[in-house]
């Protein structure tokens, strides 16, 4: 468990992403997906993003790396070490300090080996060596570097996806879902690399829909809802629903199989028709008009939480 | 009852993924099905719901063959990825129809929206084409369903929403359910019964 004042790998501050759709003909509008969304990974911690899917998580990866589509724009801070990014300055990080492991395995380029591929298309002998040694690290064998991406399985593609990441001795790792298809002990086995990766005094981003994973590997848990974080707890908070803070985090904890498996009606709002002040007012037994201003984040026992109601 | 015997299968020559597999479920069970990836859960799947014929062996559906059955499949199969199991070309209120006579309560007790029907497939998200598929597979005549991994991309919520409804509806329907899930805890809130797919070993 980490503490509350070791050093930020990564800070990020009131980061709001919105898309600029064209509706009905000519009339423009701005669609604010991601809106005030804090969220920090101090060194030697693994912090999980979890949210549904079509939450707008994989948009957070891609604003942080400064990779978001052309009508797409970003606002707010980012901190990487103590120092406030700027997209040119990202440009430099992003691919060597900062890393991103990709959702889908089609991140990877279907005509070139991906041997070739993992090295960057460098042929010094070093970056060969190292390609080796974290081939074998992650149970590749060494003639998979001679493969194509459709000749692998879907395991070994993640791996390959890891390698890549790992390439450049990295400071912080973006994973965008990266155990969708893999089956338990797999994908523990991907975490357990992440794991040792924070372990060793970095950071871990892990943004995923699967709150159990999640809970495994994690330290803190930033619970992503409608486009903002809700609740940041440290993971020992999940052990119980009266620990937890916000409403929609406890109907998480209470939807778990092993935790009841209770249904909650309703659904996540879309970005276009959001409620005023607290996205999950619609859906909460707690609802009351104040509920409807702006609702500022509080720090209740080492979390934070978007809750005017939150004790 | 649904009874799968000596079913061998193989992609490839030689080797065979499924090899003298033996399965008998009945109608009022749920039966977990667990291995690891690759080991060959969804063809599995894919036999006993008459999507693959295997190399050899029968699947007897109360002691009928299976692929002899004329219509419509008592055996129904709601596959991992909506998106793949539905045509792109289609509304939704037509792939609805692709089911046998589907009552307004699944498409209720599912929360489909009623404006959804008219959309094509491209413009929901992965958890409400899911609901559909779901819908779609619970004819009138559906007797067995098949679930592989159908709620692997859903939140939690949604999951339990689906789930919930799902499991009403097979014990008051009488209808005999087969899971794969990597979840252990979802497995264990589900299945009656656990199968280990572990034919190599």
């Amino acid at each position: 468990m980490s503490c509350m004042n070791n050093k930020y790998i990564l800070q990020i501050k009131n980061l709001s992403v919105s898309f600029t759709q064209y509706e009905k003909g000519l009339r423009k509008i701005d669609l604010k997906v991601i809106r005030n969304l804090n969220v920090s990974v101090g060194e030697g911690e693994l912090v999980a993003v979890v949210g549904s899917s079509g939450s707008g998580k994989s948009l957070l990866a891609h604003a942080i790396l400064g990779i978001l589509p052309q009508n797409c724009d970003a606002e707010g801070n980012i901190w990487f070490e103590d120092e406030l990014l700027s997209p040119k300055r990202i440009e430099e990080l992003r691919g060597k300090k900062i890393v991103l492991v990709p959702q889908s395995v089609t991140y990877l380029d279907p005509l070139e080996k991906v041997g070739r591929q993992v090295r960057k298309e460098q042929n010094e002998e070093n970056v060969h060596k190292k390609q080796e040694e974290l081939f074998d690290f992650y149970k590749l064998s060494p003639n998979t570097a001679d493969l194509y991406p459709f000749e692998l399985s879907g395991g070994m593609a993640r791996r390959v996806l890891l390698t890549t990441a790992m390439m450049e001795s990295p400071r912080l790792i973006i994973a965008d879902e990266p155990t969708p298809g893999l089956h338990l002990e797999a994908a523990k086995k991907a975490m357990s690399h992440f794991r040792e990766f924070a372990d060793k005094g970095n950071g871990v981003l892990l943004i995923t829909h699967d709150v159990e994973l999640a809970l495994e590997v994690a330290d803190r848990i930033a619970v992503f809802y409608a486009g903002t974080t809700v609740e940041e707890a440290p993971v020992s908070d999940f052990q119980s629903v009266d620990t937890l803070r916000h409403p929609y985090t406890k109907a998480l904890w209470r939807a778990l199989p092993q935790n009841g498996f209770h249904p909650f009606p309703g659904k996540q709002p879309y970005a276009k028709d959001m409620p005023n002040g607290c996205p999950f007012g619609p859906r909460c037994s707690q609802l009351t008009p104040e509920c409807e201003g702006s609702i500022q984040e509080q720090l209740i026992r080492f979390g934070r939480v978007r809750c005017i109601h939150a004790k | 009852m649904l009874e799968a015997k000596g079913i061998s299968f193989g992609y490839k020559k030689g080797i065979n993924i499924l090899d003298q597999f033996q399965i008998r479920i009945e109608s009022h069970e749920r039966v977990g099905i667990v291995a690891p990836s690759g080991f060959g859960k969804t063809t599995l799947c894919q036999i006993l719901s008459g999507y693959i014929k295997p190399a050899s062996g029968q699947v007897l559906l109360d002691g009928e063959d299976l692929h002899r059955i004329q219509g419509y499949c008592p055996v129904q199969m709601i596959w991992q990825h909506p998106e793949k199991a539905v045509n792109p070309r289609l509304r939704m209120k037509s792939i609805i129809e692709e089911g046998d006579q589907i009552e307004e309560r699944i498409i209720d007790g599912l929360g489909i929206e009623r404006d959804w029907l008219n959309r094509f497939p491209g413009e929901l998200s992965g958890g409400e084409m899911q609901r559909f598929c779901i819908a779609r597979a619970l004819g009138k005549r559906t007797k067995f369903l098949i679930a592989d991994e159908i709620s692997t991309m859903l939140d939690l919520i949604t999951q339990s929403q689906i789930w919930n409804f799902l499991l009403a509806e097979v014990t008051e329907r009488k209808i005999g359910l087969i899971v794969v899930t990597h979840s252990h805890s979802l497995m264990e809130r589900i299945a009656t019964r656990q199968v280990v797919l572990d034919t190599r070993i």
